[in-house]
Order: structure tokens, then C-alpha cells, then sequence
């Protein structure tokens, strides 16, 4: 607890001691961290002395946090609307299968973590699938497999 | 500096632009851009320009719309006219620089058009068919101008309407946006000059002013674009918008997955800081504002405008009941002024252009331009900003297309998870506030995604109800549990479970979630269901009495089968890729698929060679012929 104290003082400090700052707060600690542990939350209530459910229901309500960290190569498949009409949903499904894991997790070696989002705004590529930074356009189930091979051919089997 | 000094030195940062005397290469690097490949194209311009010592400028800009053409370069060249390429990639690279930046050849088979009208065979872009039916008031810029100069914004008219305000009654200004007719672009369509009026007779200091860039619906990004390509101008109308109402303090709430747009938006505010046209005493009229960016944390209901100021107090954005109305008590309690990205981008045109002008765009009741942004199965997606009153149908074949391939048109699906899905029938709408609500849809964001025969109108409906059901904040049972329940009852139908009666029941409960829930997520959340029983009732009981999906969409009702006169025998793609390995050869060297083991991933479909063509789907699952008997092998 004292060393993530340590960690984040640099954030924590930079920001005023404000209700007001909570969200913020725990983006940049998420940033910082890749995920919100319970002990980062548990520092950000004794800083802005609130409660801790407040923290922690702040953080819940939101769909930008997250309780486990992220994998070496974060993937999120769209499920944006014209990614769904594109055959999105099948992508998901090929992508979990593949990768052995569900929506929300991580693989063992924390090598992949999966996640769905809302939308990235890359219509016209439907359907997409973001790795880190990088966006694959009009990806297909058959596609899927040949990108986890490209992108990391030894974790795919460790994966499996 | 006055501001005629910070124009003119605007203007000859502009004019070493487009008239300068070196080449200069405009990249538009927006985020779909980016997605496209922009960025690699970025860096072989750099390397080829290096590589070959030539003296040229390369700038990043934004979106000119035109998303399904992205890359987009456009490389202007002294003495010569501006042309602009499409599709482009690193290995075109090397051709542009030598063919057009040090020789003369503009390479028009690569090209879009020019940029400036020229003699001859070339294209000028305006002249497409496309922008001959749109009418670009807020997207003029976008795409032409360096989104991260301040420079290129005043050249082109930018911060005049500021200056004109400043020396104006506050009063006055309200008086000319009331005139101009313009309602808020958000989607519920609020007239802004009332909005801005109420605020400013309530004495209670201090105002505030929030900009609503929280934009969630999936399928709409026409707000990122618009502050990813020229974001000085939705500044400029905060700052009126504060002036007119005597607000000192403003908040952008923008999404954080927009990050491309935070950074974008953050560069402009800091540049309108150093000419002081934001920050203390602007101008040196006395009057002070400035501008905060808050991120948003991803929440769809966090759009709607009370719920949107909790977030920004670090609470739980959920909506609240009105009165009081947040122009009275908003955030923090005191009066505020809350407007869509593109409500605070028309003010400087309505200002500096005159209200009558922008109250002859459009219709009776809904005024000048609205940007949608096209998707689905649309030739050309992107963005396309129309005068209120087009008609649907403009939007979707002249402007977008038509559908791609030869397949037909079925539905649009307009206004997001809160609009509807309109037919053929209804494709003469036209696009204003009134008319799209009476038609059962919203103008709302302005995503319209353009479907044919091969998406099915349930499965349409269960999506946006599973994403209104997801993101609904739980402050209203009739919400929390209505949309539960409704997207249980889609999921019944869609797997062949469901009864004749359930249609009525969808429609009892939507009416019910319409009448209970407190805001407009609640509140609209039932349109996309509603609105495909209207029209498309058909699918509904396709689905329910026949356990059929027309348009071979719900996995639970279809079956891949593989055609044995088609299957050519020796090719072993749809054995190789099922992922389940439930394709297997017959004697004869046909491909078979064992049903049970069938998981409908769709990959043999998609790997068939077209040559052949052998799979295709059947519902009802039970349709497959029944397989000969063979001998055992």
C-alpha cells in the first residue's frame, strides 16, 4: 500500500483535493496502473476523504474502468452499429474462441486481454477490431486467426 | 496585438499554405483517416521528400468526409492547381513526388479532383455529384484547413463574429440566434436562442456554458470530425454564447476514446489563450471566460444534459427530474447553458452572415444544415452535411450511393439507438425535427446506417435494444427492467421461441417504458422496436410462426448447408478453416457439414471460392436436405 502510495503521488498530488476531480482521478490512475486495483481506490478515497463506495460506485458506473489489468495486446472488437450489421458479433465469437477466453478477460500468460466497445468511429471499415493502437479493417472470422498469428505467433498457441 | 495585426498575420501564414512557393502536401490524419492508413502515408511523404532533396511542406488535416476514400492527400503546388488523391497508400508515394511535385504530370487517375477549378479534363471537386446536394456550413473547412493552426481559421473569416459580439448588447445576441430559428443540434432539437435567453434573466452568478461532445450513439462521430478538423469554431461560439448569456467559466465533456479530438481541441484552445481571444479580458473588452476540457469516462446516458453535469461534479451521471431546468440551476446549481458541438459551430456563421440568411436554409421549423454520418452498406460512407428538408432518399442513392453490390435496399436506420428504421415507403421524408418524429424516428445524432436485404430487422431492434438495456444508468425500474425485458422477448423470437402474442406484449411494454422513464434514453429507447413492427411486422412473424429469418441473419434459425452440384471436390478451404471441425468428405469428395456440431461461424461461406460458390444458408435450420444415404466410408 505505502509503495502505490509512492506510485501514485505524483497524480494525486498534481490535482486539487476536489470531489470535483474523482473521474479524473481514476483515469489517470488508470492510466497509469492499465487497471483500478482495489488498493488504488481504497488511496483516491483517503485522499479526497470520501468514502470508499463513493470511489468504488463511481468507478463501476463507468464503462472506461476496469478491475483487471489489460493484456500485453489489449484487443476490442466494435460493436458499433454498422460493425454489427457487418457481421461484428461473429468476429467477437471467433476472437473468444480463438483466443480462449471471454469478453472481459485475460489470457493466463497476459498476453491478450478482450474487450467489446460501443463504437470507434471507423464506419466505413466495418467491421473493425483494435489491437493496442492499431485498427484492422473488414475483419471476418478466417481473418481472425491469421491476425493473432501475425501479431504474436508464439503466444496464439500458448494461448490455446 | 489588435486584432487586425493577429489577421494579418494570419492571412500570410495562410496564403504560404495554399499560395506558397514551395509544394505543400495536406494529409487529412482525422481518426478514420488514421484508421485507413494515413499515418504511414504521412511518413513515405517525409522519407520521399528527404530521400530526393525536395523542398515541399507536409501538413496534418482533417476530415473532408469522405470516409470511404480515406487516405486522402492533397498536394498544392505553386503556379500550378491543387489536386487531391484518394486511396492512398506509402506505395504511391514515390509516384506522386516525382510525377507532380518535380514534374508536372498531376497524375489525374489517381485523383479525386482538384481543388480549384481548373480548365480541361480534371474534376473539381465541389462539382461532384455528391457535394452538388450538400450544402457545407460547419464542415466548410474540414479537411482544408491545418486544425492546429489558429492561423488558418482567422485567414478564412474566423473570430470576426467574436470581435462583432464583443462590441454588441449580450442582449442583442440572443435576439439574432432567437432570429436565426437555430435549434440545438443534440437531437431533441431545443431552440437555442430561448435556451440562451432563459439563462441570462436568471440573476444568480456565476453562468456556466458546457459544450456536449459526449457523443455515444454507435454509429455517429459527425461531432469528432467537426473538432478533429476545425476546432476554433465550435471556441468561437462558446465564447459568444457566454458573452450573450454573462457566463465566465466553460466546460468541453468529451468522450476520452475520442483522444485524437482531446489533443486536437486542447492545441486550440491553448492557441485562442495566446492571442487572447479566451482567457482574462479578451480583446481587451473586459469580459473574461475560459475554457476547461473534462473527459468523459464512457457512459451513454451521460449525453443527456443534467446527467452530463453530474459527471462533470465527479458524480454518478444520472439524469434527474426537470424543473428546475438546468438554465435556472445546472451545474453545481447555477444557471447553465449546455449545447451540442455543432449548436455552438453555426453561432459565428449566424453572427457574422446575419440571421436571415441562416433562417433561409432549410424549413419552416428546422433551419439550416444537419451532418450525418453515413454507414452500413452504403458506396460511400462518411459524412455529409445537407440542408434541413432533404430528403431521405437524397441522403441514401444521390449523396451516399445506393446500396453497395447488387443487393436492394431494406430499411435506414436513423437517430441511433433512440431512432428508428424507416423503409423504401418512407424514404421522402425529409430530414428535420418535425417530420423524422412523426415518421417514428428522431433526428438525434445523425447516424444513418443504410441496411439491405441481408440484415434482419429483429436482430436490428434486439441490437439497439441490448445496447439501450446495457446502458440504461437504473434510476428508473420502467427503464431498468422494461428494456430487460423487451430484449428477453427479441431474444425468444430471434432464437424461434417466440409466441404471436409477443408483439402486442413488446409494444404494451414499450409504451410503458415511453411513460415512465424520466429521460429521453428511457424515453426512446422503445423506437427501434417500435418502429421495425411498424414497418417490417412481416420479419416478426416470419420469425415467430414459421421459425424463419427471411434475411438469414438469427444463428438459431439458420442452417449452412453446402450444395453437393456445386462443391468442387478437390478444394479443401471450408474443411481447413471450420474452426469446429464439422466439415467433413464424403466418399465422392463432397464437403458435408455435420449440423450438430455446426457452431454458424459463417467462415465456409466466406472461404467458398466464388468460382464455386457451394455455401449458402437456409432457414429454417430444418429446410436442409435431408443427406442421401451413403455408404459408410
Amino acid at each position: 500500500m505505502e509503495e502505490l502510495r509512492k506510485e501514485l503521488a505524483d497524480i494525486l498530488l498534481a490535482d486539487r483535493k476536489d470531489r470535483r476531480h474523482l473521474i479524473a482521478l481514476l483515469q489517470k490512475v488508470q492510466q497509469k496502473l492499465g487497471y483500478l486495483s482495489r488498493e488504488a481506490m481504497l488511496a483516491i478515497a483517503d485522499y479526497l476523504k470520501i468514502p470508499e463506495s463513493t470511489v468504488y460506485g463511481i468507478a463501476t458506473f463507468y464503462n472506461q474502468f476496469r478491475f483487471v489489468p489489460l493484456g500485453k495486446y489489449p484487443v476490442k472488437i466494435c460493436m458499433g452499429t454498422a460493425c454489427h450489421l457487418a457481421g461484428g458479433a461473429l468476429v467477437l465469437e471467433a476472437m473468444a474462441r480463438e483466443l480462449d477466453i471471454e469478453v472481459g478477460g485475460i489470457t493466463p500468460d497476459h498476453e491478450f486481454s478482450l474487450e467489446r466497445v460501443a463504437c470507434v468511429g471507423c464506419c466505413a471499415l466495418a467491421p473493425v477490431v483494435v489491437i493496442g493502437d492499431t485498427v484492422y479493417p473488414r475483419m471476418t472470422p478466417p481473418k481472425v486467426e491469421e491476425l493473432l498469428v501475425t501479431i504474436k505467433p508464439a503466444s496464439k498457441k500458448a494461448a490455446k | 496585438m489588435t486584432f487586425e495585426e493577429i489577421q494579418k498575420e494570419a492571412k500570410a501564414d495562410w496564403d504560404s499554405l495554399y499560395h506558397g512557393r514551395a509544394p505543400h502536401i495536406l494529409i487529412g490524419t482525422a481518426t478514420c483517416g488514421r484508421a485507413a492508413g494515413a499515418m504511414p502515408v504521412v511518413e513515405a511523404f517525409n522519407e520521399e521528400l528527404a530521400r530526393r532533396n525536395v523542398q515541399a511542406r507536409v501538413t496534418e488535416v482533417g476530415c473532408i468526409g469522405l470516409c470511404s476514400l480515406e487516405p486522402l492527400v492533397i498536394v498544392v503546388k505553386p503556379d500550378s492547381f491543387a489536386v487531391c488523391y484518394h486511396n492512398v497508400t506509402p506505395q504511391m508515394v514515390p509516384t506522386l513526388v516525382e510525377s507532380y511535385i518535380q514534374n508536372d504530370d498531376p497524375c489525374l487517375d489517381l485523383a479525386l479532383g482538384t481543388v480549384e477549378a481548373v480548365e480541361g479534363e480534371a474534376v473539381y471537386i465541389p462539382e461532384l455529384s455528391r457535394f452538388e446536394h450538400e450544402h457545407r456550413l460547419l464542415m466548410r473547412n474540414c479537411g482544408y484547413i491545418d486544425p492546429v493552426n489558429v492561423n488558418h481559421y482567422i485567414a478564412n473569416g474566423g473570430y470576426t463574429s467574436l470581435v462583432k459580439a464583443l462590441q454588441m448588447e449580450p442582449a442583442a445576441i440572443v435576439e439574432e440566434i432567437k432570429k436565426s430559428g437555430l435549434r440545438g443540434r443534440g437531437g431533441a432539437g431545443f431552440p437555442t436562442g430561448r435556451k440562451w435567453e432563459l439563462c441570462r434573466r436568471t440573476p444568480v452568478q456565476p453562468k456556466y456554458v458546457i459544450c456536449n461532445a459526449d457523443e455515444g450513439d454507435p454509429g455517429a462521430f459527425m461531432d469528432r470530425i467537426v473538432l478533429e478538423s476545425d476546432p476554433q469554431q465550435v471556441i468561437e461560439g462558446m465564447i459568444i454564447a457566454a458573452y450573450a448569456i454573462g457566463a465566465t467559466e466553460g466546460f468541453v465533456y468529451i468522450r476520452a476514446e475520442y483522444p485524437l479530438a482531446i489533443e486536437r481541441l486542447t492545441v486550440a484552445l491553448e492557441q485562442a489563450r495566446r492571442l487572447n481571444l479566451l482567457g482574462d479580458n479578451i480583446l481587451g473588452s473586459g469580459f473574461s471566460f475560459d475554457i476547461e476540457i473534462v473527459q468523459g469516462a464512457g457512459a451513454f446516458v451521460t449525453g443527456e444534459s443534467t446527467a452530463l453535469m453530474y459527471a462533470i461534479e465527479g458524480k454518478r451521471s444520472m439524469p434527474r427530474a426537470r424543473p428546475p431546468r438546468s438554465v435556472k440551476a445546472g451545474l453545481w446549481g447555477k444557471p447553465t447553458v449546455l449545447n451540442n458541438v455543432k449548436t455552438y459551430a453555426y453561432v459565428p456563421l449566424i453572427l457574422s452572415r446575419g440571421a436571415d440568411w441562416f433562417s433561409g436554409i432549410g424549413t419552416e421549423n428546422s433551419k439550416g444544415t444537419a451532418v450525418f454520418a453515413l454507414a452500413g452498406k452504403l458506396v460511400n460512407t462518411g459524412l455529409a452535411e445537407v440542408a434541413m428538408g432533404t430528403t431521405l432518399r437524397q441522403l441514401i442513392f444521390d449523396i451516399g450511393g445506393g446500396i453497395r453490390g447488387s443487393k436492394k435496399f431494406k430499411a435506414v436506420q436513423i437517430g441511433g439507438p433512440s431512432g428508428g428504421c424507416l423503409p423504401e415507403e418512407m424514404l421522402d421524408t425529409p430530414v428535420d425535427f418535425d417530420s423524422l418524429r412523426r415518421a417514428g424516428a428522431i433526428m438525434g445524432s445523425g447516424g444513418v446506417i443504410a441496411m439491405d436485404e441481408d440484415n434482419c430487422m429483429v436482430d436490428t431492434a434486439k441490437f439497439f435494444l441490448d445496447f439501450s438495456q446495457r446502458e440504461s444508468c437504473g434510476k428508473c425500474s420502467t427503464c431498468r427492467l422494461g428494456t430487460k425485458q423487451m430484449l428477453d422477448i427479441l431474444e425468444d423470437i430471434t432464437a424461434g421461441r417466440g409466441r404471436i402474442e409477443d408483439i402486442d406484449l413488446l409494444i404494451e411494454l414499450a409504451e410503458d417504458i415511453k411513460d415512465g422513464s424520466l429521460c429521453g434514453l428511457g424515453r426512446t429507447a422503445p423506437n427501434p422496436v417500435l418502429t421495425t413492427i411498424r414497418y417490417f411486422r412481416d420479419e416478426y412473424e416470419a420469425h415467430i410462426v414459421e421459425k424463419r429469418c427471411p434475411a438469414l441473419v438469427c444463428k438459431e434459425l439458420i442452417a449452412y448447408y453446402i450444395l453437393p452440384e456445386k462443391c468442387e471436390r478437390g478444394c479443401e478451404h471450408c474443411v481447413l478453416v471450420c474452426p469446429v471441425e464439422a466439415i467433413s468428405t464424403t466418399e465422392k469428395g463432397i464437403k458435408v457439414i455435420d449440423q450438430a456440431k455446426c457452431s454458424k461461424c459463417g467462415s465456409c461461406q466466406l472461404v467458398c471460392p466464388p468460382e464455386y460458390n457451394a455455401v449458402i444458408r437456409l432457414s429454417p435450420p430444418d429446410s436442409v436436405p435431408a443427406r442421401r444415404v451413403e455408404k459408410s466410408g
